[in-house]
This record gives C-alpha cells, structure tokens and sequence, in this order.
C-alpha cells in the first residue's frame, strides 16, 4: 500500500468503541429510569445469546468451512456446568445443602462461573474437533450431530442435575447479587458477554493465525503445504466456537432460571444453523444482524407456538433455495455499504 | 552432503505399487527434472516429499534430516516451497493474504497475542506484512496485493503461485508441471521467469514437466520415470536420445 493510501485510513475515526459503550450506556440508562420492560429486557438479553451463538458457529461453518450441527450440544454442556456451579457456590440448597461461598461473592464470581462452563464446553468441543482430522462435510456433520445427542442423552441419565426434568435454583444466585445492589446483572452480562465474542472473533479472524482458519475453507491441501497445521487450527477453531456457545449456554441458563435437556436437543442447534446461514457464512456482521433478526421472528412466532417449529426449518430450506449465501455472503456490511468504512478504520497490520 | 537425498523410495497403494526403488540425489543449487509418461508416479514422487503419503519403503533425506512420516505443514516449515499441477491459490484471499499465511510455521504468536493484540503479536504481524510485501516488490506484483486471486490472468497466477511458494524461504523448490495450461508464448516467459527465480533465490528447483522446451531448456539432470520405475537418468541430451525414453513416450512401433 502506498504512503497516501495509508494517510488517507488514518483520517478515518474508529467509531466502534463509541457506538458500543454509549449504545450499551443508552441502554443501561433507559433500563434504571424504567422505559424497558421486563419483557424486553428479555428479548435483549437473548439477542445478546443468540450473537454468541450464530457467530461463534460461523467460526467453524463459515470461516473454517466445515459443517457442524450440533452447536446445542455445546451449549448444553455450558448451561449445566454453570448452573451447577452457581448452584453450588452461591446458594443453599436441598440439592447439595449450604452454600459453599457466602452468596455475597457472586457478583464477582458469576462472569468466572460463565467462563469456567465455556472452557468445559470448549474441551467437549475435542470430542468433535480430533474426529474432524480425518473427514470432512458430510461425515463430519453426522459427528457432530452424534455428538448433540450423546450430551442430551448423558443429562438425561444424570440423575444429580435432575436428569430429564431439568435443573433449576441458579436464579439464586442473581437474586443474591441483586439483594447487594440492585441491577440488572444478566442484561448487563449477556451484552457484555456478547460485545466480548463478536469483538475477539473479529481479531482472530483478522490476524495471520486466524487466517489460517479460512485457508483450510478454501484449500485444505493448500494450507499443509504453505506450513499452516491444520489439525492445530481444527482444534482451536472448534474449541474456541464450542466455548462460546457454552457461555451462551451459561447465560441461557441463568436468563431463565430453568433448564432442561431437551432445551438443546437438535431444534437449538438447527436455530444456530438457520442464523449462520440467514446472516451469511464467513461474515461477522451478517451473523450478528441475523441473530437481531432471528430473535424477533421468534417472538413474532411465539403465538404460533408448536407451528413455530415448522416455520424456522422451512426457512432454513427457503433460505437455501433462495438465498443460499445469506444477507451477506461471505462479505461484512462495509463492503456492501463502502460510505461506512469511513467510520470503521480498517487497519492492515 | 546433497541438500535431498532419495533412497530407494518405494510407495504401494493397496495392491497397486505406484512408486518402486527410486534413488535420487538433488544437490545444492541446481535445476533438476522428473519426466515420464501420464501415470508414471511423478506427482506420487512429489507427495512423497511433500509429506501427504508415508512411503511403504525407502527413506527420504532433506538436509541431513529424515523426513519421511512428517506431516506436510512440518516438511514445508523444513524449508520445502511446493507448486501444483493445477493452481491451489487462495482465491477468496488478497494475494497478500496469500503470501502472509505461508508465514505461519515461524508465526511466533498464539491465539491470545491476537484476542489482545499484544506487543509481540503487533510486531510479528508487521514483520510478515513487510516481509511479504518486500516479496512481492522482488517478484513486480505489489500492485496486486489487494487483488483476489481469481481476479488475475492465468498466467500471472502461476507467478503469485511460485511467489507463494518462495516465502517459506525455501531451499527446494517443487514445480508439478508449472507450464500446464499456459500459452506457448507464456511458456518462453516462464522458463525465463523460473531461470530468474533460480539465480535470485539462490535455490535449489526441482520441477516435474511435460513440455520438452521447458525441461531441456532448465534442467541440468532429468530423471525419467515409467510405471513407478526408473528408466533412464542423465544430462538432457543424453535423455533426449535414450530409446527407453522414446519408446515409453512414443510406444514402440508394435500396434
């Protein structure tokens, strides 16, 4: 790139941090004074999980190019994993009786509680990631569906997190938090949590590492010869996007208050799969607007109730025969809208 | 002490014995051929080295160093550049991201020096772009580096493809049929272009090819093989009149 080119980029102002703290600000604020209700607060909140979702999936089926479906599983092993931690740690109990820690550390402890159940998820994330080693498309998305129901099937059969009736008594410990100081802890951690997963994709995604990720989407031969290990970045892909979607589990978990396995039985993973494609695969910003778009068509469905369960399967086989390449096919929204780059400083380090 | 050293090389594919007892020595700084008929075993030769089968015999010596058994990305971070029969760019990526990706044996960052984009991960990340772009100064393609692969001629595709393969800093270069598909008057450009590679980089180049023209006109040493199997070996003259070679080509006469 010439000198005057580069010029020219530093001229432009980097408005993502401003749009984000002041949009989250805006936010916050028109939470205390009360003009957002409960019942959009929670639309919110589960915009926020389903970015982390669509997008963290996007890593392995748009970036990397493989075909996973089972993203519920993951999220699956997330939510159980916090909730009984929480569970554990800030509240008593009849399921394992006082509370380890005083319910007062929660309100530092709960983001650590949300990670740890993202690094388990993350380590269930090999299970999928060594078979990928050695096949490919069709075979790997059987795995991984495999994969799906061996965690439903294994809660089932747990009988100490309640096996098929599902695990409840997290909520305790946000009521904690909030006996302390009054806030909406899950809104402001939800949207943090996603803010935090769009914002480390895109570096990733960005760097000469994370490129190494869509040499393998576009030529797989190509990149074991030009030096990238594959099966090293196979395994960081797959473990990074299982992680996120297990503390989009952990949030999912802690939003409701209740949790069941069938809540991520192959409909979770189907929804994640109908967000990847709705957005576009291999575009960070498609996932994030799809996942907007996604929530919303949910709850206008929400009346609809069991009929909802044939809409979003019918529009993943609408959005394939129509649309295959998403909203945005595999570019961002400043190539579809250049005027906006102007905004967003792309910086070629 | 040769830079690589073949020693009797043998390769099975079930049944079927595709590479047999081949030995072969590549010295330093020359430009060497492997020639033969359709289905010979040439390009079973090249992924042998290249790391994509484990040979059923034989040992493979780069270096002083046994190679065989090693997965292709640790063959290519031992200093192998290796081509295709048919163009394996990136075709979604600048051909920046091209030559900046070939970089990730020595990448010397991990995935958190990126999530955080420490000091180190800022500094390698300005080292590879430079470094790439300095390549493409040497090699006159730095007005393409924005430009996507698909985007380029056939031809110039071949250069970003030698390109590519010359920034792992190379001391083996691997051609599989760089003239395929190219135009004759391409093909007087190439053996320049690769006569030019070989003298700037010092490098040793070794290149599997169909066309007569190219071959005798770069190498030094050919190796012909037929059915997996040596049938002849020598200077380009002496291969040129070899009746084996002839008669693998051309038959021989019987119909």
């Amino acid at each position: 790139m010439d000198s005057t080119k580069i010029n020219e980029q530093k001229k432009h102002i980097n408005l993502w941090p401003a749009l984000v703290f002041g949009g989250a600000l805006i936010l916050f604020a028109l939470v205390a004074v009360g003009v957002i209700n409960q019942y959009i607060q929670t639309v919110i909140m589960f915009i926020g999980i389903n970015i982390i979702m669509s997008s963290s999936l996007n890593i392995v089926n748009g970036y990397m190019g493989e075909f996973s479906c089972g993203h519920g599983g993951f999220m699956l092993v997330g939510a159980y994993v916090s909730s009984a931690l929480s569970v554990l740690l800030f509240t008593d109990s009849s399921w394992v009786g006082h509370s380890l820690l005083p319910p007062s550390t929660a309100i530092f402890l709960f983001p650590v509680v949300i990670i740890i159940g993202g690094i388990v998820s993350a380590f269930a994330g090999l299970l999928v990631a060594i078979p990928s080693f050695k096949t490919r498309d069709d075979y790997l998305a059987i795995i991984t569906i495999a994969a799906n129901f061996i965690f439903v099937s294994l809660v089932n059969n747990l009988e100490f997190v309640g096996g098929s009736r599902g695990f409840m008594g997290m909520k305790n410990a946000i009521y904690a938090m909030e006996d302390i100081i009054r806030l909406p802890y899950m809104l402001i951690w939800t949207v943090t949590f996603a803010v935090l997963a769009v914002f480390f994709i895109r570096r990733l995604m960005r760097s000469t590492f994370g490129k190494g990720i869509s040499a393998i989407r576009y030529d797989e031969i190509s990149a074991e010869i030009m030096s990238v290990n594959t099966n090293h970045m196979k395994v960081v892909a797959f473990m990074f996007s299982s992680g996120l979607a297990g503390i989009a589990g952990g949030l999912f978990a802690h939003v409701l208050g209740f949790i069941n396995p069938s809540s991520f039985n192959i409909m979770k993973s189907t929804e994640s799969l109908v967000m990847v494609y709705l957005g576009g695969m291999g575009s960070l910003s498609g996932s994030v607007l799809s996942a907007i778009i996604f929530t919303f068509l949910l709850e206008a469905m929400r009346p609809l109730q069991i009929l909802k369960w044939v809409l979003i399967p019918l529009m993943l086989i609408l959005l394939m025969q129509f649309i295959p390449e998403g909203l945005l096919g595999n570019r961002e929204l400043t190539d579809v809208f250049p005027k906006l780059k102007r905004f967003f400083r792309r910086r070629d380090i | 002490m040769s830079l690589l050293k073949i020693d009797s090389l043998t390769h099975r594919f079930g049944g079927l014995t595709a590479v047999s007892d081949i030995n072969y020595e590549l010295e330093e700084g020359g430009i060497y051929g492997l020639i033969g008929p359709n289905g010979a075993g040439k390009t079973t030769v090249f992924n042998l080295v290249s790391g994509f089968y484990n040979p059923s015999e034989g040992d493979i010596i780069f270096n002083g160093e046994r190679i065989n058994g090693l997965p292709p990305h640790e063959v290519a971070s031992r200093q192998i550049g290796r081509t295709f029969q048919n163009i394996r760019l990136w075709s979604e990526m600048t051909v920046l991201d091209n030559i900046k990706i070939s970089q990730h044996y020595q990448i010397g960052y991990g995935i958190a020096d990126a999530f955080f984009k420490t000091k180190k991960f800022q500094k390698r990340e300005n080292e590879i772009t430079q470094k790439a772009m300095e390549l493409l100064k040497i090699f006159k393609l730095e007005d393409l580096a924005y430009e996507y692969p698909s985007n380029i001629p056939y031809g110039i595709q071949r250069r970003v493809e030698i390109a590519r393969a010359l920034s792992l800093g190379p001391k083996l270069l691997m051609l599989d049929e760089p003239a395929a598909g190219l135009s004759t008057a391409d093909v007087v450009e190439l053996i320049d272009y690769i006569k030019w590679v070989h003298e700037t980089f010092k490098i040793t180049i070794w290149m599997i090819e169909h066309q007569m023209q190219v071959i005798m006109s770069l190498c030094e040493h050919i190796k012909v093989i037929d059915f997996g199997k040596e049938i002849a070996d020598g200077l380009p003259e002496e291969i040129q009149n070899n009746p084996q070679v002839i008669k693998a080509y051309l038959g021989d006469g019987e119909i």
